[in-house]
């Protein structure tokens, strides 16, 4: 397996407002190859953001080194697409406006650029939407609007930061599965920072569990849960255990039968 | 001042009476209360020169009517002059602000500064330093226009979601597109609020100037005409400035409507 992302004994220490060192992320190694789906799952503070902007190119490692098809990622690099928790998307701007703005940023606008922006809006179930403001549109909507400006530029990595994160329960797993047809269409490098252990699981090809104080990665876990998948399989075997233990790893084992007694 | 009074507009265009609350209701309570004021002024017959009644100003100001016209625009004219300098100061005195800590650290003291001088000491020195003429009157006008307006200018740049500066980041945009293209238009509900201030205060500044150093103007015509108890005239002149403060003020509204309709009514930007 070639990596196509290498992340190799990265650290990452910010200085606090009151002179404190946080280590956000502490010898952290990682590879990951082309078209692989990777959730990073773990509590608050455990650096999965962190480590989303270090790929991003937006935050230097303090020590180590990340690097894509083998060139140390120093700054940001054009073909990495990005999603926030938010959507933000400019309010004065009509959805096609907000899909093509990276673009217009780059200034790499031309005349297939709104063939491309009209094909991604449909990909999402957006045609027909193309002129709307965003503020006439459902929170999912928004976030899928951000996706496709994520997508515009053709990127080969995408990093997600709990995109889904501000969503309600139900748009949130039909987001999920929406997401999943997408990457089947459009095969990328995924990189994708969530809080929920379900999602994470159906989502990806493996887990990166990582822990607090400081953050680093727990375990990676190999989910060989067959595609398609969806929310359903969830009563299957492998599924089940790869949560099992993702809970095991993040909560410890006698919160787990707790939750198991509950559910 | 009435500024304040401006009734809320938005999402009233549904209701078919909508005109009816927005425009009617505040006449009808205004000339209410000129009728009330007349009715007092009568029955217990107040000296028109402690209180004249609405129908004296009016008699006596349209009496002179070509000349407090030229009064009424040579006030306007001052307002304006100020009015467009703040703008032209405070916008990249703004940018400037939100530059880089540093900048700011060294300017804001100069513009706390300039906020704690008194505009009224200040005046008969600006006379002395830059002559008897239009320019210390606009000088005055924007010291006390344009300091809410640079606030809220700056306010209105750091209120984008660091997400899309981080965005602009991973594009590699130049500061200069993440300005124009990012920052201006998120600041731009912020800069109308802090407009909306300005022009307000603008038409205050023209008169505090008017009052030590003019010829014209109608503050010059409330010194002039109560110096020789011609209260009715300076009730005129009143009348008029606070007209222009909400005529002024209302043309800013509308601009922010028709030009940026995304933001008015939107008040803060968040999603």
């Amino acid at each position: 397996m070639t990596a196509m992302i290498s992340i190799k004994g990265v650290t990452r220490v910010f200085d606090s407002r009151d002179g404190d060192r946080i280590v956000a992320l502490q010898d952290v190694s990682l590879d990951i190859a082309a078209n692989q789906f990777i959730t990073l799952v773990g509590p608050s503070g455990c650096g999965k953001s962190t480590l989303l902007r270090i790929v991003a190119g937006l935050i230097l490692p303090t020590s180590g080194e990340a690097s894509i098809g083998g060139v140390p990622i120093r700054e940001p690099r054009p073909e990495t697409g990005i999603v926030f928790q938010a959507p933000t998307l400019l309010p004065w701007a009509s959805v096609m406006d907000n899909v093509l703005f990276p673009l217009r940023m780059m200034h790499r606008i031309d005349s297939t650029s709104a063939d491309k922006a009209a094909a991604l809006l449909k990909l999402v179930g957006l045609s027909g939407f193309e002129g709307k403001s965003p503020r006439e549109l459902s929170g999912g909507m928004q976030q899928r609007v951000a996706i496709c400006r994520a997508l515009v530029h053709e990127p080969d990595i995408l990093l997600m930061d709990e995109p889904f994160g501000a969503l309600d329960a139900l748009t949130r797993e039909e987001m999920t599965m929406e997401l999943l047809r997408i990457w089947g269409e459009r095969p990328k490098t995924v990189l994708f920072v969530t809080h929920s252990i379900s999602e994470a699981v159906v989502l990806a090809d493996r887990v990166v569990v990582m822990s607090p104080r400081p953050g680093r990665i727990a375990e990676i876990i190999d989910v060989r849960t067959p595609r398609p998948r969806s929310f359903d399989t969830e009563g299957n075997s492998t599924f089940h255990e790869a949560t099992q233990r993702i809970r095991q790893l993040i909560f410890g084992q006698r919160n787990v039968s707790a939750g198991r007694a509950a559910a | 001042m009435s500024v304040q009074a401006a009734p809320p507009l938005e999402k009233s265009r549904k209701r078919p009476s909508a005109l009816f609350y927005e425009v009617m209701v505040p006449l009808l309570a205004t000339a209410a209360g000129f009728l009330l004021w007349e009715g007092i002024c009568r029955v217990f017959a107040v000296p028109g020169y402690l209180v004249p009644a609405p129908s004296q100003i009016w008699t006596e100001t349209i009496e002179i009517g070509p000349t407090v016209f030229g009064h009424s625009m040579a006030t306007l004219r001052t307002v304006m002059l100020g009015f467009v300098v703040s703008i032209l100061i405070s916008l990249p005195l703004a940018v400037l602000l939100t530059a880089s800590p540093a900048i700011a650290s060294t300017l804001y003291p100069f513009l706390v500064w300039t906020q704690s001088i008194p505009k009224v000491a200040l005046a008969p020195i600006l006379v002395v330093v830059m002559g008897s003429n239009e320019l210390p009157r606009v000088v005055i006008t924007v010291l006390v226009a344009f300091f809410p307006l640079v606030i809220s200018s700056a306010t209105g740049l750091m209120s984008v979601p660091p997400e899309l500066i981080e965005l602009s980041r991973a594009c590699r945009a130049s500061k200069w597109s993440e300005l124009w293209r990012i920052r201006l238009p998120y600041a731009i509900p912020y800069i109308f609020a802090g407009l909306k201030v300005a022009i307000s205060l603008a038409v205050v500044g023209a008169v505090v100037a008017e009052f030590v150093n003019a010829d014209a103007g109608l503050g010059f015509l409330i010194a002039t005409s109560t110096a020789f108890f011609k209260v009715p005239l300076a009730f005129g002149a009143l009348i008029i400035l606070s007209v222009m403060g909400v005529v002024l003020f209302q043309i800013v509204v509308v601009i922010e409507r028709v030009f940026f309709p995304w933001s008015s009514g939107n008040t803060p930007v968040t999603q």
